[in-house]
């Protein structure tokens, strides 16, 4: 039964390492651009979650609903002013430009908020921490449900979009061909732009969640860039349900590897991470040198 | 009066110079034939028309107005539309989807997916397959109706005989003269010469960035164009010189 219930557990987890990695899978499968600076966003999005709690005494997720549309028109202005140039200079300036980016974005958050570990945890409202015990050895807890199922509702709009608008289509012409979507006129500028607003919106989802889930400080990003970047892999680079996937299978690791020893949940991750590394481009190696 | 108008265009990439000096223009209702060797400059000629490659100097007018300075998508809907050179579809999107993107909302006209699909019946069957397992010929279909979603005023075409079987090429051309019938503009890259000569009211040859001769389809003899498509001996026509 503990069994059962270290997978129940990781896919609640995975389900919110797929919220972080969903727009980190956005940018690179539409521009191309790895951006490191993704956690670091997600963390904001908390910060600035957490504001609007402390200024108006709202509910996270109430509070959430404000943050967004300002993370949203952010994650626009970050491609026209940053990206949009960093991009023109060649694939790794993008690259560089989101490791600068990162960095601002912890230190300013750092004079704006000090070392100072928050929480939204305690004005997500008690229902963020009810669960139904269903045996003595399997919990399913209210939040994880909810992660879940937003996961699943944003990966699912996210198919909608790109599988029935025509805003969608042009997003998948653009990544795919961006002279040429010119050439139909679409604008490449604009849909990068509203690509990268959506990646940003979706990590501020992620760092609610985180927010409520646990705790975070300054410097979280990072690590939060790591799981996102993990699940991301996993799944295979650029494809939308795969992040997902990957995501539950990171999540599914950690919680199973947690039961072998408390202390091997994180490495289980990385291992599964380095294990489809090897399988997917390790593999190809071997059997070149075979074939030769 | 000029649809459209190129006037003393000057395109490089970095320090190679593909077009030099050019200028013409192009009536409403002409069709015109852009010919030349590989390298003479021809489709960037085209792109920069288009929008898709910014000139280093010179002028670009349609309808009267500069468009110079426009990106491509804006000059779309001003009603250029390219089918570009290797025909780069989006090979993931379905056919029906590559035809809807391709939809410019404000240019209202007789082209829509049902259109298209009347015009290229081949395309019929395969509306929900992906671009990319079409054949080459239905891949250039979709490629000409895509530029057609747009109801342009001036369709540019590069090569769209490329790699394809003579009987998908003529396949292709027969859709094409219906279309040019309703009444388009366009100016179109072609290497079959016999072919270029057939469907163009006027022919401008290019060599090495240059226009080395311009005339009626109908009043050049073959020799003459041969001769100025290879360079062998430079015709005064066009006003090159070294």
């Amino acid at each position: 039964m503990t069994l059962v219930n270290a997978i129940v557990q990781g896919i609640f987890l995975g389900a919110f390492y797929a919220v972080l990695a969903c727009g980190l899978s956005i940018m690179f499968g539409v521009m191309r651009i790895i951006n490191l600076a993704h956690g670091d966003v997600a963390v904001l999005g908390a910060y600035l979650t957490f504001v609007v709690v402390e200024r108006t005494g709202q509910s996270a997720f109430v509070a959430f609903a404000i943050a967004l549309p300002v993370m949203l028109v952010l994650g626009y202005i970050l491609q026209i002013t940053v990206l949009e140039r960093s991009l023109k200079a060649g694939i790794l300036t993008p690259l560089l430009a989101t490791f600068g980016l990162s960095i601002v974005i912890q230190n300013l958050l750092l004079i704006a908020f000090s070392p100072d570990v928050r929480s939204l945890g305690g004005s997500a409202g008690a229902f963020t921490t009810a669960s139904w015990h269903v045996t003595s050895e399997l919990s399913i807890s209210a939040f994880g449900v909810l992660v879940l199922v937003v996961a699943v509702i944003v990966f699912g709009a996210l198919q909608l979009f790109l599988s029935y608008t025509r805003a969608g289509w042009a997003m998948r012409a653009t990544a795919e061909d961006p002279d040429a979507a010119e050439l139909v006129g679409i604008d490449s500028r604009s849909v990068y732009a509203r690509a990268t607003a959506l990646a940003v919106g979706i990590a501020a989802l992620g760092g609610l969640f985180l927010g409520i889930r646990s705790a975070f400080d300054p410097v979280s990003g990072p690590t939060q860039l790591i799981f996102a970047f993990e699940a991301v892999v996993i799944g295979g680079m650029g494809s939308l349900w795969g992040t997902l996937l990957g995501g539950i299978a990171l999540g599914l690791a950690q919680t199973l590897g947690a039961q072998l020893h408390p202390q091997f949940s994180v490495l289980a991750g990385h291992l599964l991470f380095l294990a489809v590394l090897m399988a997917r481009f390790g593999g190809a190696r071997l059997t070149l040198r075979l074939a030769r | 009066m000029s649809l459209l108008g190129v006037e003393e265009l000057d395109c490089r990439y970095g320090l190679l110079q593909a077009v030099r000096g050019v200028s013409f223009d192009v009536a409403q209702g002409e069709i015109v034939a852009l010919i030349g060797a590989n390298g003479a400059g021809k489709t960037t000629l085209l792109r920069a028309v288009a929008g898709a490659h910014r000139p280093h100097t010179g002028r670009v007018t349609f309808d009267g107005a500069d468009v110079t300075r426009l990106p491509a998508h804006r000059r779309v809907s001003l009603g250029i539309a390219l089918v570009p050179e290797g025909r780069r579809l989006f090979p993931t999107l379905t056919v029906e989807e590559n035809l809807k993107v391709a939809a410019a909302s404000n240019r209202r006209g007789r082209w829509n997916v049902q259109a298209v699909l009347d015009a290229f019946p081949l395309l019929q069957a395969r509306r929900k397959v992906r671009a990319a397992n079409l054949s080459g010929g239905e891949q250039q279909a979709v490629a000409i109706g895509r530029a057609l979603m747009s109801n342009p005023r001036l369709l540019l075409l590069d090569e769209v005989s490329l790699g394809l079987a003579p009987v998908v090429v003529e396949a292709v051309y027969r859709s094409l003269t219906d279309v040019i019938k309703e009444g388009v503009t366009v100016l179109l890259v072609e290497q079959d010469l016999t072919r270029a000569l057939r469907v163009a009211g006027r022919v401008i040859c290019m060599l090495e960035g240059r226009v080395v001769l311009e005339g009626e389809a109908r009043l050049l003899d073959r020799d003459r164009v041969v001769a100025a498509y290879f360079g062998l001996r430079r015709p005064a026509a066009g006003g090159a010189s070294a």
